[in-house]
C-alpha cells in the first residue's frame, strides 16, 4: 500500500485502534473531563509511542471491528484488551503480551449459591460475547448466558437481579464493581491468559520495535507502575517475563456447519419469535390508534396523534434503551424479551396506525352514509363495513412494514437478546469469516421475507378476484 | 307522517334550507324538483338525519329531530334510503348486502334474514345474482340490489336521492319499474329526480325548490301545465332543453315545451 507521492516521513504517526465505548479501565473518556481520554492502555500507548519516537494518533473503532480494521489499513495496531487466542491469531500478528488477565466472578453481596466456578451451572450469567470468559462458560456448559456489549449495563443488571452473576476480565470487575457494596467478588480469579497488541499480518518490523519497547518497559518497571496506578497489578504478571510464543496456529477441525449451525438456528428462531409477536402487537394497537385518530372526539384524536408522532419521530434504538435500561430506574423492570417485543411493537404500531388511517380514508364517504341510513351503530359500521375495506387497502404497506420490522429486529441485540444478526456478528468476529457467514445469514433473512411478500401479493390478488375486479 | 316546521340550515352565510314548512302524509308520493344546489337533496337527507338542521323541527313517524344518536338510529331503521351511487358494500355478496342490517340492526336470525333477502331480490329481479359481488353487476342491477337492501328492514318511508342519475340511459327504466311497483304497494315515498315522466305518473304532489326555499307545491298535472313562478318555468325550460339534446322527446316533454315556450298561463 505504498503511496508513491507521499514518502513515509520519520514522524509518521502511530495509528492506535481502541474502543472508548465501555472502555474503562482500558481507555475511556475521563468522567471528570470528557474531552480527555484516560486508562491503563492509554498510558501504555503513550509510553510505547515515546519509545518509538512517533506521535500517537488514537482511532475509535468498534471492538468487534478492530482486527478487520488492521486489514483495511485504517490503523497500525489494535490494543484494547485483545486476548492472545488461536482464533485471534488467525486474523492478526501479535506482539509479546503486555498483561496477564484473569476472569473474575462477581455476584450480589447476599448471593450464597455461588462459591466456585462450577456453581455457575444453571445460573443466569452475564458476560461479553466473544470474550475469554464467554469461552470458559461455554466449556463449563449448562450456563444460561446473557450477552452484553456494554460493560456498565452488565454490572447494573447484576445489581437489579436480571442476572445471578457476572463473569468477566478482572480489569473490568476492578473498575466497575470493586467499590460497589451491593456486589461481592468470588475469589480466586480464574483462567489466566494474555492481552497482546494486534498488528497487521506481515508487519514484522513494527512487531520487533514494539516487542523491544515492551521488554524495556517491563525491565525498568514502567509497566508495573502503570498497573499499580489502576489497581491491576497481580502476582501473575511475573509470567510476562518468562513468556515465549511460537505464533503457531492449530487447524480448526470441526466442520463449519457444526460450529455455526446451532447458534444461527437459535438466532433465527429468536428473530422469528420476536418479529411475529411484535408485529401482532403493532397491528392490533395500530388499529386502535387509527380508529381513535379518525373517529375519536378531539382529546382522543390528539392523544393518538401525539403517540404516533412521538414513536415515529424518535429512533427505535433509543426507545429500546429507555424500555430496558431506563424504566428500571422508575421501578419497572422488564424482561429483555418482553422489552424487545414491546419496543418493536409500540414503535411499529405508529406506522401501522398511519397505514390503517390511509386505508380508512380511502373508503368512499358513501359507504358510511349507506350504513348510517340502514340504522347500523358506529361500532357495527366500523367492524362490518369500513375496516374490512380499509384492511384490503392496507395489506401492501403493512406487509412492507412486517418485512422492515423483521430486519429492524436486529436492533434488539442492544438489550442482550441474541437474534440472527447478533449471532452472525458473534460468529464472524470470532472467526473473521465475514463473507461466508454474511452470505448465509442474508440468505436466511431472504428465505423468510420473500415468502411473506409473496403471500401478501397472493392474498391481495385473491381478495380482488373474490370481488370480481379483474384489473 | 313527516312534518317540517320552519326548518333552516346554513353553511356559513349560505342558506341551504330556509323556512321549510312541509307536511307529508302516509302513503303519499312526493317528488322534489329544482335546479342543482336548490337544497332538495339536503331536504331529503334531513328526513333520516343524515343532515343535521340548525333551526326548527322535523317530526318523522312520531319522532322529533334533532334527536339523540340512539333515537336517530331507531328512526333510520324505519326509513329506507336509496342513493345516486348505489353505495353497495363492495366486499360483500349481494345476499350479504341485503342481510347485514337485518341481522345487525334488526337482530333477525340469519336464516330469516336470508329468506327475506331472497324474497326481495326476486321482486327486483336479482335473485339469480345473490352470490355475485357488486363490482360484477351493471349499474341498473346494483341499484335494484340497493333498493332491496333498503326494503329489507321493512321501512315505512322510502327516500330516493336521484336514483337514476348515475345510470346509463338504457338502464333507467328497469329501476323506475321497481320504483313504480313499490309505489303501487302504498309506500310513502320522497323522491329527488329529474325523471319528469315518473313525477307525472307516480307523484301525488310535486314540490319545487330553489335557493333553499319551497316555491311551489302542486299535483303534477297542475304543476307541469301551470307552473306559477318564473323560476319553475325557467327550470322546466332547462329540463326540456337538456332532453332535446338527447333527441328523445316524450309526449310529456313536447307538452312541457309548449308550456314554457309562450304560454304564461299562471
Amino acid at each position: 500500500m505504498a503511496a508513491p507521492f507521499t514518502p513515509a516521513t520519520p514522524a509518521a504517526s502511530l495509528r492506535w485502534g481502541a474502543d472508548l465505548e465501555g472502555g474503562a479501565p482500558y481507555a475511556f473518556a475521563d468522567p471528570k473531563d470528557a474531552s480527555r481520554v484516560i486508562g491503563f492502555e492509554q498510558e501504555l500507548a503513550d509510553a510505547l509511542a515515546k519509545h518509538l519516537n512517533r506521535p500517537l494518533e488514537r482511532v475509535q473503532v468498534n471492538w468487534d471491528s478492530l482486527i478487520p480494521a488492521l486489514g483495511r489499513n485504517t490503523i497500525d495496531l489494535a490494543m484494547a484488551g485483545i486476548e492472545l487466542t488461536d482464533e485471534h491469531k488467525r486474523g492478526a500478528l501479535f506482539t509479546r503480551p503486555y498483561y496477564v488477565y484473569q476472569q473474575q466472578m462477581v455476584v450480589r453481596a447476599d448471593e450464597a449459591r455461588v462459591q466456585v466456578f462450577e456453581d455457575l451451572r444453571g445460573k443466569r450469567v452475564g458476560t461479553l460475547s466473544g470474550s475469554a470468559a464467554h469461552r470458559m462458560l461455554d466449556q463449563l456448559g449448562g450456563v444460561n448466558i446473557t450477552f452484553y456489549s456494554d460493560i456498565y449495563a452488565v454490572y447494573q443488571d447484576l445489581g437489579m437481579g436480571r442476572v445471578d452473576a457476572v463473569f468477566l476480565d478482572l480489569p473490568m470487575a476492578a473498575y466497575y464493581a470493586k467499590g460497589n457494596p451491593k456486589l461481592r467478588f468470588v475469589d480466586p480469579p480464574l483462567g489466566e491468559g494474555y492481552y497482546a497488541i494486534a498488528l497487521r499480518k506481515g508487519d514484522e518490523a513494527l512487531k520487533r520495535e514494539l516487542d523491544a519497547a515492551l521488554d524495556a518497559m517491563l525491565a525498568d518497571g514502567t509497566l508495573e507502575r502503570i498497573y499499580r496506578r489502576w489497581d491491576l497489578w497481580t502476582p501473575s504478571q511475573e509470567k510476562l517475563l518468562s513468556f515465549r510464543d511460537t505464533q503457531e496456529v492449530p487447524q480448526q477441525l470441526e466442520p463449519a456447519w457444526k460450529r455455526f449451525g446451532p447458534m444461527l438456528a437459535a438466532g433465527t428462531w429468536m428473530t422469528i419469535k420476536i418479529s411475529t409477536l411484535a408485529m401482532a402487537l403493532a397491528m392490533a394497537l395500530g388499529m386502535v390508534l387509527a380508529v381513535m385518530r379518525v373517529y375519536g372526539p378531539m382529546p382522543v384524536q390528539w392523544l393518538a396523534t401525539t403517540y404516533i408522532e412521538i414513536f415515529r419521530g424518535t429512533p427505535l434504538l433509543i426507545q429500546l434503551y429507555l424500555l430496558y435500561y431506563g424504566l428500571p430506574k422508575l421501578g419497572l423492570q422488564l424482561d429483555a424479551f418482553v422489552a424487545g417485543v414491546l419496543g418493536l411493537g409500540l414503535n411499529y404500531a405508529a406506522n401501522e396506525a398511519e397505514n390503517y388511517r390511509a386505508g380508512i380514508q380511502a373508503v368512499p364517504k358513501g359507504q358510511m352514509e349507506a350504513s348510517l341510513a340502514l340504522g347500523l351503530t358506529r361500532p357495527q359500521i366500523l367492524r362490518f363495513v369500513i375496516l374490512p375495506q380499509s384492511l384490503r387497502v392496507a395489506i401492501p404497506p403493512v406487509t412492507n412494514d412486517f418485512i422492515a420490522l423483521f430486519k429492524d429486529s436486529s436492533l434488539i441485540s442492544v438489550i442482550t437478546l441474541v437474534e440472527l444478526t447478533k449471532a452472525y456478528g458473534m460468529l464472524a468476529s470470532a472467526t473473521y469469516d465475514y463473507i461466508g457467514l454474511g452470505l448465509v445469514t442474508a440468505a436466511i433473512y431472504l428465505a423468510i421475507s420473500y415468502p411473506v411478500s409473496r403471500f401478501a401479493r397472493w392474498t391481495e390478488a385473491r381478495l380482488r378476484r373474490a370481488q370480481g375486479v379483474t384489473a | 307522517m313527516i312534518v317540517f316546521d320552519n326548518v333552516g340550515k346554513s353553511f356559513g352565510s349560505h342558506r341551504v334550507l330556509d323556512g321549510i314548512d312541509l307536511h307529508i302524509h302516509a302513503g303519499e308520493k312526493i317528488v322534489l324538483l329544482g335546479p342543482s344546489g336548490s337544497g332538495k337533496s339536503t331536504l331529503l337527507r334531513t328526513i333520516n338525519a343524515l343532515e343535521t338542521i340548525d333551526e326548527g323541527h322535523i317530526t318523522v313517524l312520531g319522532r322529533t329531530l334533532p334527536g339523540s344518536k340512539t333515537e336517530e338510529q331507531q328512526l333510520r331503521r324505519d326509513v329506507g334510503m336509496v342513493f345516486q351511487n348505489f353505495n353497495l358494500f363492495p366486499h360483500m355478496s349481494v345476499l350479504d348486502n341485503v342481510c347485514l342490517a337485518q341481522i345487525q340492526a334488526r337482530k333477525r336470525p340469519r336464516a330469516e334474514a336470508e329468506a327475506t333477502a331472497m324474497d326481495l331480490l326476486a321482486k327486483v329481479g336479482m335473485a339469480h345474482k345473490a352470490k355475485a359481488f357488486p363490482m360484477q353487476l351493471s349499474g341498473g342491477q346494483q341499484q335494484r340490489v340497493a333498493i332491496a337492501r333498503a326494503l329489507a328492514l321493512r321501512p315505512q318511508i322510502m327516500l330516493f336521492d336521484e336514483p337514476t342519475s348515475a345510470l346509463d340511459p338504457e338502464m333507467v327504466s328497469e329501476v323506475l319499474q321497481v320504483m313504480n311497483a313499490i309505489a303501487a304497494q302504498g309506500m310513502t315515498m320522497v323522491v329527488v329526480t329529474h325523471e319528469m315522466d315518473f313525477a307525472r305518473k307516480v307523484a301525488d304532489r310535486v314540490v319545487f325548490m330553489d335557493h333553499g326555499r319551497i316555491l311551489e307545491q302542486a299535483p303534477p298535472a297542475a304543476f307541469f301545465s301551470h307552473p306559477r313562478t318564473d323560476r319553475a318555468r325557467a327550470f322546466l325550460a332547462h329540463v326540456v332543453r337538456e332532453r332535446a339534446k338527447t333527441g328523445k322527446l316524450t309526449p310529456l316533454d313536447r307538452e312541457l315545451a309548449q308550456v314554457v315556450a309562450g304560454n304564461p298561463s299562471a
